[in-house]
Parts: C-alpha cells; structure tokens; sequence
C-alpha cells in the first residue's frame, strides 16, 4: 500500500505527516526536538527510514539528529553518552564544522572582508545512492559532506576556490539552501547560495564554476556581467531531465536549457515574480510551481490572495492556484525549502507557511487542503513517497 | 563528585533529568568540569563551548555561589563551595530574545 510522509521543518521543532495513497486523512507526529529551528529535514531516496535533520538554535548552536526508522526514534550520529560500547570514545563530531585550510574572508555588508564563521547547516541533501552519504549546505555558504551516516563531516573546499571573497550576504544571512544531485551524472551537482549565486561541479564537487549568466540583477550588483554575487533563492531540477534547470531568484523566474550555462527570464504574466520556493511536477518536467509574494519588502501574497502558481509550459505562461487556500486576508510566506512534491501517480504537491499552515494538493495543484493549520512557523517541507 | 546543573535542551540532548555529577581531577576549573561533561555526553560537544577553540558560545553563561564567570578565565579554580558539592556550577541559556 502507499503513501507519502511529509517531512516539516519548523522554528519550533519537526513534525512527521504521514497518510496513505489517498491523502485525506493524514497522521502528525511531533514536535520532535521541541523547541529548537529545524532548518532541514530530508530523508534519504535510498532507504525511506533514513531521515536527517538541521537541528539548531541561537543559544545551543548545531545539531544533526539521524533517525534510521523513519521518526520513531533518533540519535545523534556519534554522540552516544558513555559509559558506552568498547571501543574509542565517541567523537561527538557530528555537529562539527570545520572550514579547510586557509579560512579566507568574504564581502560583508559594509564592502569589507569578513572572516568566514559558521552559524548552521541550512540544507542536507542526502546521496541517490547510499544512505550514509549526505551533503550539508551550511551558513557561512560552503558545503559539506558525511559518508559515515552523519557522524564525521568534510568541506568540499573547492566551492569556496570560486571567488568566494565576493560572496557576500543576503538580509537573511549567506547560507548554502540549494543542492541538487543529477541522478544521471554522479560527479556533477549544482548549488546556489544566498546571495552569491548558482555554481556547478563536473568532477564530483572538487571545482565548480559560477553558473550565473542571464542573471539581472541591477539593483545589487552594478557589474551587469558579474559572475557571482547574484541573489539566487532556489533551484529546481526534474530528475529526468537534469539538464533543465528552473530558478527563483530575488526578483525573476528564470530557466536554463544547458545545466546553467545561460539563463532566460520565463516570468511571463507572473503578477510578480518575487518569491522563494520553486518546484517541478514529479511527472512532467515541463510543470513548475512558484508561489508569488508581493515584493522584497512585502513579504506576502499579493492582495492578501494565496495563490500557487503553475506553468505547464516551463515557464512564461502561468495559472493562478486558488482552490482550497485562502483567498482574502492572508498574509503568510513560503520560504525556499518548504515546497515539495511526491512521485504517486497524481503527483501531490505541498507547502508550508510562516503562518504554520501545511497545504497539500493531491491532484498537481487543481485542489488544495490543509493538512495542519496551527504549527509554528515552517521552515521546510519535503516529502517521501512511500511504497 | 561537581553537581553540574543544565539548561532544559540540554538536558534533553544527553537524555537526562536533574543535575549531573561528575568526577574531575584536580584543579578543579571551568575548563576541567566542560571537558569532563563533554566526555560524558559527546553530544554536548560543539552546544556550550565551540568545537575548535572552546571558546564559550556568546549566548550561554556559566554561574555558581550567585556569581556570574563567564567571563572569568576558563582555567581558574572553581570556588570551594562547588568543589565540596555544597553548590553547583550551572550552565544557562542567556536571556535574551525570547
């Protein structure tokens, strides 16, 4: 029988969403981790009980918490309390982040150079291929990677190699949000970073290259050629086509046919193209998801209207979503993680608010409903199907 | 044995209630009572005191006989009354930001 786990990350702890191939009545677990910001919460595409988690906090700092039974129960990889097994003490390593070699320095928002410092882990992207490896986008941007399950984390320093003193960072911080694996291709994956912009590996992550081209952005950066520094807030890519790339960034919805070697604007009657998350359809690449807020300095739909927006054109030609969300008087967000989609025949669509709303569409968008309304704010959302 | 005192999320990382005891070899400093404590619970590691430089996280204050020594050098001796167990060292989350 399946069904799908939605995965939702909050300021205030995780929560499990689970129900059957119908999705209509739907199970919540949780808080887990109660009162901490769970950035991230993804499970692994290999073994469906394999779950990680950003777990952080301004007081306490980072955690990952690994769960290998799909949320029932948790550890800290690495982190047993002694007495323990025989055997070397526990490292306690698996919050432990460390920049390679010369740390360096990046712009800050004065114009100055910066040392780099880091705050969190913002994403964790688990491998295609084996449950124990997983990248971690973190603040200050760089990426990391685990291949014992969490416990031991390494920085894939050659992103850094790419001018990355002119990184600077967003209002929101410079964190590493995106990663995407091209499940065709396991040496090449692409990254975007707030607000440096989007960056592409050939050779399994040891150098990467800005992948920015297209990119407008006159208001930020008064290079109109520049290779980096572009606020880019999300990437979406169909697995079946990993050449084809969709991009948010602040400000513009954008596309590249050539793995982001050009980007064209596909905005199209988009009543604005400011917003944070963008998604595909599971089943057609050509089917994308935005959901539009007003401006950079209004950060809610605009005329109060929730509205998911959806091109089945790859872009440029877009329709309003409205059926089931709430069409008056809303004033909610949907940050860069907190859309997701699953892969069941009629692909279910899903999306969390800074209002605590979690809404699901289990017929790619036509029909929405809330699966839960009162969470704190959500952070993200991502969802497992299960078979 | 020092009676350690933690804050609630804490706690709950190292699957614990109530206060925590430790042996530590003399001196007995601040620095001593963190190690020993991160030995015990490796997952605390990198909550208190950052990874590398055990540098205490801005936003967490160490206080015992009603005296705040977070700022105090991290290898002074502990006051006498910790020592004897009569008080114990806390660690708090500063109050700050909801």
């Amino acid at each position: 029988m399946s069904g799908v786990r939605v995965l939702v990350g909050t300021k205030k702890g995780a929560f499990i969403l689970t129900s059957d191939g119908k999705r209509e009545k739907w199970q919540v677990s949780g808080p887990h981790f109660g009162g901490w910001e769970i950035y991230h919460f993804k499970g692994s595409p290999v073994d469906s009980n394999r779950l990680y988690v950003s777990q952080t906090s301004g007081w306490f700092g980072q955690i990952i918490q690994r769960s290998d039974d799909g949320g029932k129960t948790w550890t800290i990889p690495g982190g047993e309390s002694m007495p323990g097994p025989a055997g070397p003490p526990p490292d306690g390593a698996s919050n432990k982040f460390v920049y390679e070699g010369e740390v360096g320095k990046h712009l800050w928002y004065d114009g100055t150079q910066h040392p780099w410092e880091f705050k969190r882990v913002w994403h964790v992207e688990p491998s295609l291929t084996d449950p124990d490896t997983v990248y971690a986008g973190v603040e200050d941007a760089a990426l990391f990677k685990t291949t014992d399950g969490g416990k031991t984390w390494k920085e894939l320093s050659g992103l850094r190699k790419a001018k990355a003193h002119l990184w600077q960072p967003g209002a929101g911080g410079m964190g590493l949000h995106t990663i995407v694996l091209d499940p065709t291709n396991p040496q090449r994956m692409f990254i975007a970073i707030s607000a440096a912009g989007a960056f592409r590996t050939d050779d399994g992550g040891e150098t990467w290259k800005p992948i920015n081209k297209g990119l407008k952005s006159p208001y930020v950066l008064p290079d109109p050629d520049a290779e980096v520094g572009h606020c880019v807030h999300r990437i979406a890519m169909h697995p079946a086509r990993p050449g084809v790339l969709f991009m948010q960034k602040h400000w513009d919805v954008l596309r590249s046919d050539n793995a982001g070697d050009l980007w064209n604007d596909v905005g199209g009657n988009l009543p604005t193209d400011f917003g944070f998350p963008i998604d595909v359809h599971a089943h057609d690449p050509e089917t994308i998801y935005v959901v539009p807020i007003k401006s950079d300095s209004e950060h809610y739909p605009p005329e109060g209207k929730l509205r998911v927006y959806r091109s089945k054109s790859g872009g440029n030609e877009w329709e309003p979503l409205t059926k089931g969300l709430p069409q008056e008087n809303c004033y909610v967000n949907i940050l860069r993680d907190a859309m997701s989609v699953d892969t069941l025949d009629d692909c279910g669509i899903y999306f969390g608010t800074t209002g605590g709303q979690v809404y699901g569409s289990p017929d790619g968008g036509n029909n929405w409903n809330a699966i839960v309304r009162d969470l704190p704010a959500v952070l993200s959302v991502e969802v497992q199907t299960l078979r | 044995m020092i009676r350690v005192v933690l804050p609630y999320h804490l706690r709950t990382l190292a699957k614990i209630d109530g206060e925590v005891q430790l042996e530590v070899a003399a001196p007995v400093t601040q620095c001593a009572v963190l190690d020993a404590l991160e030995a015990r619970f490796p997952m605390l590691k990198g909550t208190i005191r950052d990874h590398g430089s055990k540098t205490r996280r801005p936003m967490i204050r160490f206080y015992a006989c009603e005296e705040d020594l977070s700022n105090e050098s991290p290898d002074t001796p502990l006051p006498e009354e910790v020592i004897s167990e009569k008080e114990a060292y806390m660690v708090i989350g500063a109050i700050a930001g909801g």
